[in-house]
Order: C-alpha cells, then structure tokens, then sequence
C-alpha cells in the first residue's frame, strides 16, 4: 500500500492536533491497523520514523495496535476471525458475512509534552 | 473542537473513557514523561480522501448520475470493454467518462472516437485514483448532460481497493487469460465488487480457461458478487451487463423519486 502517503497523514494530523493544544513535543503516536487494511505494519512504522526526523514528533515511540478482521456472519448472527480472506462462517458456512472490525487505518491518539 | 471526543461542546461535558479524567488535569500513561498527557485524535488516515468521496457522491447524486469504478489488472480489456459499451449505449445512454493512467491519453481518445465525453487523468506516478483526482476530473464534465459516468481506474488490483472515489458501484474485469486463481491472490478488491465481469470470451478455448474453478474462486473472495461473462471483441454476453446498469440506473432514480 502506500505507507509513506499514509505516514505523512498521520505526522500532519498528530502536528496539528498538538499545535492546536499547545504541545511542544510529540513523544508517542498510537495508531490502529486493522489486518484488511491494506497497510504492513512495519512499513508503516518506517516510513513513520524517517518522516518524523527533524519534526516536533522526532523519536516519538510508534505504538501499533492491530486489529483483528471479524466477520458478523448474517445467516446465524456468530461472529468469527476472517483467516486468508475466507469470509465462510466456521458455524453455518453462509458466506455473506460482513465485516464488523479489521480495516481501520487510525490515529488514535498521542502523547504530548 | 473537542481534542478529546471530538464533539463540538466545549465545557461541563464527560466522557466514558475506560479511565476518568476532566479536562483541566495532565495525566501519565505508561512509562513516566514529565509533563506529558494524551489527546485522543481518533481520525483514520483515509478521512481526507472519503471526505472527498462524500463529495463527488454528492455530486453525482444530485446530477442524477450513476458513477461506476471499474477497476483491473494491466491488460483484461478494461479500455476495449468500455468502447464496446460506448458505442452499444450510444442511443441508450447519456455516458461520460474519467480515465486514469500514468501517462499518454490514448485511452481519453479512444472513447472520444466514440462519440463521448472523456476527461484523462495522468496521474504520473500514483498507482490509482483518488477522489481529490476524480473531483477535479469532474469539473471538466458537463454532469447536466449526463445519467451514467464510467471511471476507469488504473490498471492495478491492490491500491485502487483503498480509495473510495465517490462511486455507487465497483466492477472488478479478469479476462480469461489472468489465470482461474486471480480472485483468490487479490482478494481484497474482488470481495469490494458488486459485479465482475469475466472478459476475453472468446479467447477461453485457446487458453483453456477452467471457468467453474474461476467462477468458485470468486464465489470464495466475493460471495456478494455478481458474476458475467464477455467478450468485449465480439459482444457475446454484453446485453447482460447492459441490463444490470440499467437495473441500477433505475434503482437509483426510483429511489430519488
């Protein structure tokens, strides 16, 4: 995907979240990747890390949590873990469930001084 | 703006958080750092695209038009697809249409050979479509004189399953030649479709073309997917896609009125 795109959206979001609170100093960035998102995690946090270089948010620790893709399944209401993209329900083996969690790209939040 | 909930009140408001904590308090998480406090940002780093998306979904909206994604690998016959469709729908359908490569703008040609509207966008090095590109695109069409806008995405089957343009529906094209097992390595932008179309028909005997193991492996990514099969060189199975944008043209204006 395009991480370093992504990388600088997250560093313009966090720069102007912490000058409109008056921070002087991003020391952390928490950010939410869910597995169908697209995004490889440590690519991610490179592309972070290089950016980040000569900012406010300069050696911010890169905190990444990653969510799990599951599946609300439509035929029997069960939720089940979406493993290789097979959307088949383990219990009824409908195949149309849909996606309750596992795309998101976030900025959760981040840690200011 | 509230930093920490982003709702719009500005004071005597709480919010659940799994601790509590009012607005005037500095507070520590985890390894001590004087000073320090958390705001809670919650944006997902796409907003500014789908913000955009929202947009040209309006627009289209409110021009009656209904835009359709057409997304592919380099090569199924995206291009061809269209100008089959263009000059079968010359009579039938008021179309335009947003082209997208990195560079040349044969394919903005091609369809303007047939008659219609089309707008390139060079996109020079991105690998797909975004909805900032598509909004710009736009402005250059005349939306009054149009029911149905075909954008034709960069021939890539990653990136382009991440943007969302602004379109009312995705259509994934394979052509027989890709290999049965395509759905299957690309999973994400197939289970993204509404409709996929099977291409190069008549091409499937010299390939070879395993159609129910192709059918199976879409059914598998894209159990929601409608699935037909054309060729775009000689026209056999074309009505069939023509009818279901027709179904969806009219969907959309009985859901207007």
């Amino acid at each position: 995907m395009h991480e370093l795109g992504l990388a600088q959206e997250a560093l313009d979001v966090a720069l102007a979240t912490a000058q409109r609170q008056g921070a002087r100093r991003i020391v952390a960035m928490h950010l939410r990747i869910g597995g169908l998102s697209g995004v490889v995690p440590e690519a991610l946090r490179f592309a972070l890390e290089t950016i980040t270089a000569g900012t406010p948010a300069e050696g911010a620790r890169i905190l990444m949590e990653r969510v799990i893709p599951f599946c609300r399944c439509e035929a029997c209401g069960g939720e089940y873990e979406v493993v290789d993209c097979s959307y088949a329900c383990p219990m009824c083996g409908d195949t149309r469930g849909r996606l309750s969690r596992g795309k998101e790209l976030d900025l959760v939040s981040l840690e200011v001084a | 703006m509230c930093d920490h909930c982003g709702c719009t009140l500005v004071d005597d408001h709480h919010h659940d958080h799994d601790h509590t904590h009012d607005h005037t308090h500095d507070h520590h998480h985890g390894q001590p750092e004087t000073d320090s406090r958390v705001l809670a940002v919650r944006q997902s780093l796409l907003s500014r695209n789908d913000r955009l998306a929202e947009r040209n979904r309006g627009v289209f909206m409110a021009h009656g038009i209904t835009a359709v994604n057409i997304m592919s690998s380099p090569g199924s016959g995206k291009t061809a697809l269209l100008e089959r469709t263009l000059t079968d729908g010359a009579d039938r359908y008021r179309m335009g249409v947003l082209v997208g490569d990195l560079a040349t703008e044969n394919d903005a040609r091609r369809m303007r050979a047939k008659g219609v509207k089309a707008i390139q966008i060079t996109t020079g090095t991105a690998c797909h479509l975004d909805a900032h590109m598509v909004h710009h695109a736009l402005e250059q069409l005349d939306l009054n004189a149009m029911e149905l806008v075909f954008i034709e995405n960069v021939g890539n089957l990653v990136c382009p399953a991440s943007f969302d343009l602004g379109e009312a529906l995705r259509v994934v094209v394979m052509a027989v030649t890709e290999g049965e097992d395509k759905p299957l390595k690309y999973p994400v932008i197939f289970h993204d479709a509404s409709l996929v179309l099977i291409n190069k028909l008549d091409l499937a005997d010299a390939v070879e073309f395993r159609r129910e193991e192709a059918l199976a492996n879409i059914r598998h990514v894209a159990p929601r997917a409608e699935v037909f099969e054309v060729s775009a060189r000689t026209g056999q199975g074309m009505e069939a896609w023509y009818q279901w944008l027709e179904g969806r043209m009219a969907r959309k204006k009985s859901a207007v009125s």
